[in-house]
């Protein structure tokens, strides 16, 4: 296998243990009682305690967005330097292809 | 420095005598301006009342749109004839450029925004003679911050390709504080009672914004300009 | 430098990761917001990586406009990258904190209104690099330094602008605590800015070599 393909199969196991801690992490939260203390801080105290936005849903998507942007970032950061090297590599060649086959024409 | 004021004379002389042949930017940034006033004015106007606090609003989103327009046309105008090359060419302090731009800019800008806040004090009903000198102060810091950033972003896209939407895409994001502080002097001045230490803070902040930004744009003038 | 750098920040950026849900749901339960104030600590941290972006993209503009060092041209695109992708953490979790603690989506509390407009004048930079046209590099920079002095205008601007108002209900503004949690996670984030900013500036500088490689392919011909 290549460097390169070497190189991206250690990072996507990389990623997947951090995900992977992150969510060992997380799932305690879902452990957590979800209406802790939270009646009479919102300013709809009136509304009775089953209308209100359940908080954990709330809190996984917050962390699961942070993390997907982050992420997703980076992936394209490494497509398009990817992308990159390949033309340099191509660009390269031909410079030197054109240094072998002489001056002039 | 009377070398300098000579030269930012000499531009705003030479931007008002081209204005005077055929009084095209003048008249229709003033049209666009009234037609703007008009657009919001049946946005905001309910059962025959205008919408708490819309006057302010409606006044200063009136001076940014009708102030991009002028700005756009203002260089233009630069770009026919390399005009705008040959002024750069010129053995002057590029700053003094600059600061003739935004004098003659300004000038028109009084003169449009007179009859704007004329429509807007008519329309709705705003106590325009209660405290004028505030009020003027407010239009006259607001308009400065708005258009110093103005001209310097007018200027440097006048060879960009797509400078008609750049413009905009640019500059009101970046000029929002001054919207803001303008908004919301002017919401605080129109009150039956005004706090006027509030629109003593507000005119402070906008004096700042035009201290800053004005410095920063004379700073900036001649390296964003210089190939 | 940056071929060493990057493993060390990438490692640092791992640590990170990992302790931070460790740290976060072992911090203690914030007494009238419960459970989603947790959400905070990448909030926070989030516009924290977002200033330290904007910072780099000032200085790094100041640099080039005035001393044409090609690198830090390519450190400010990268830098601006950076700002947009930080704010838009900042932009998402904000609402989603708010929906529960003030009933609505956006409820226009002054960080988040500062945000988004500097959330819009980091993307108006990115818009004018890419359909600016030859020359735009000079410009953005110029914008990049506006932007950057815009920061303390936005925030005074907006805070007086939200605190004025009387509002029809207590609503708080978004809190500030402290605690090992929350610097974890801004140390963290700007650690990910900082490691993502030197990924991001290689990019910039192999497009750099490759349009330089170009142009003496074409000179070739």
């Amino acid at each position: 296998m290549s460097g390169r393909g070497r190189r991206a199969r250690w990072l996507v196991v990389v990623i997947l243990a951090v995900v992977l801690t992150g969510t060992w992490g997380e799932s305690t939260l879902w452990a957590q009682p979800t209406d802790a203390a939270q009646d009479g801080f919102v300013p709809m105290d009136e509304i009775p305690p089953e209308e209100e936005l359940p908080a954990a849903p709330l809190v996984m998507t917050a962390y699961a967005v942070a993390w997907a942007i982050v992420i997703g970032y980076l992936w394209t950061i490494w497509k398009r330097l990817g992308n990159v090297e390949k033309e340099l590599a191509d660009v390269g060649r031909r410079v030197s292809a054109g240094d072998r086959a002489g001056t002039g024409a | 420095m009377t070398r300098f004021l000579q030269v930012v004379w000499l531009v705003v002389r030479k931007d008002l005598r081209v204005e005077s042949r055929n009084k095209e930017m003048l008249v229709t940034t003033l049209f666009f301006a009234v037609s703007c006033v008009m657009v919001f004015a049946f946005a905001f106007v309910r059962g025959g009342r205008a919408v708490d606090g819309a006057a302010a609003g409606v006044l200063w989103i009136a001076v940014a749109f009708a102030g991009t327009l002028a700005l756009g046309r203002a260089f233009e105008r630069e770009r026919y004839q390399d005009a705008l090359r040959g002024l750069l060419l010129a053995p002057v302090d590029r700053p003094a450029i600059y600061l003739g731009k935004l004098s003659g800019l300004l000038l028109l800008l009084a003169v449009v925004e007179l009859v704007v806040v004329l429509m807007v004090a008519l329309m709705f009903q705003a106590p325009l003679f209660e405290h004028p000198f505030r009020m003027l102060a407010l239009l006259a810091l607001g308009t400065l911050g708005f258009a110093s950033v103005g001209t310097l972003f007018s200027a440097m896209l006048v060879r960009t390709r797509s400078r008609a939407v750049l413009l905009p895409v640019l500059l009101y994001p970046v000029t929002i504080p001054v919207l803001i502080m303008g908004v919301s002097g002017t919401n605080v001045l129109w009150q039956p009672e005004p706090d006027l230490a509030m629109v003593q803070l507000w005119t402070s902040l906008l004096l700042f914004f035009d201290v800053v930004f004005l410095t920063l744009a004379l700073w900036t003038f001649e390296p964003v300009m210089t190939e | 430098m940056t071929r060493r750098l990057f493993p060390v920040l990438a490692g640092l950026s791992l640590l990170f990761f990992v302790g931070a849900p460790v740290l976060i749901v072992r911090a203690p339960y914030e007494s009238t917001m419960g459970l989603v104030q947790k959400i905070f600590y990448f909030h926070f941290a989030g516009w924290m990586a977002m200033f330290l972006a904007i910072f780099v993209l000032g200085i790094a503009s100041i640099i080039f406009l005035f001393r044409r060092i090609r690198s830090a041209d390519q450190l400010a695109v990268a830098a601006a990258e950076q700002a947009v992708i930080f704010g838009l953490i900042g932009l998402i979790t904000g609402p989603l904190w708010g929906v529960k603690a003030w009933g609505v989506w956006w409820q226009w509390d002054a960080r988040l209104t500062m945000a988004v407009i500097l959330e819009l004048i980091l993307v108006a930079y990115l818009l004018l690099r890419q359909y600016g046209g030859p020359g735009s590099d000079r410009l953005a920079a110029g914008l990049g330094i506006f932007a950057m002095a815009n920061v303390p205008f936005l925030y005074i601007s907006t805070e007086i602008w939200r605190t004025v108002h009387p509002r029809t209900s207590v609503v708080p503004t978004l809190p500030v605590d402290f605690g090992l949690p929350l610097w974890w996670s801004v140390a963290g984030f700007v650690v990910i800015c900082l490691a993502m900013l030197s990924a991001r500036r290689r990019l910039e500088e192999q497009r750099a070599t490759l349009d330089e490689l170009y142009l003496a392919l074409e000179d070739e011909a």
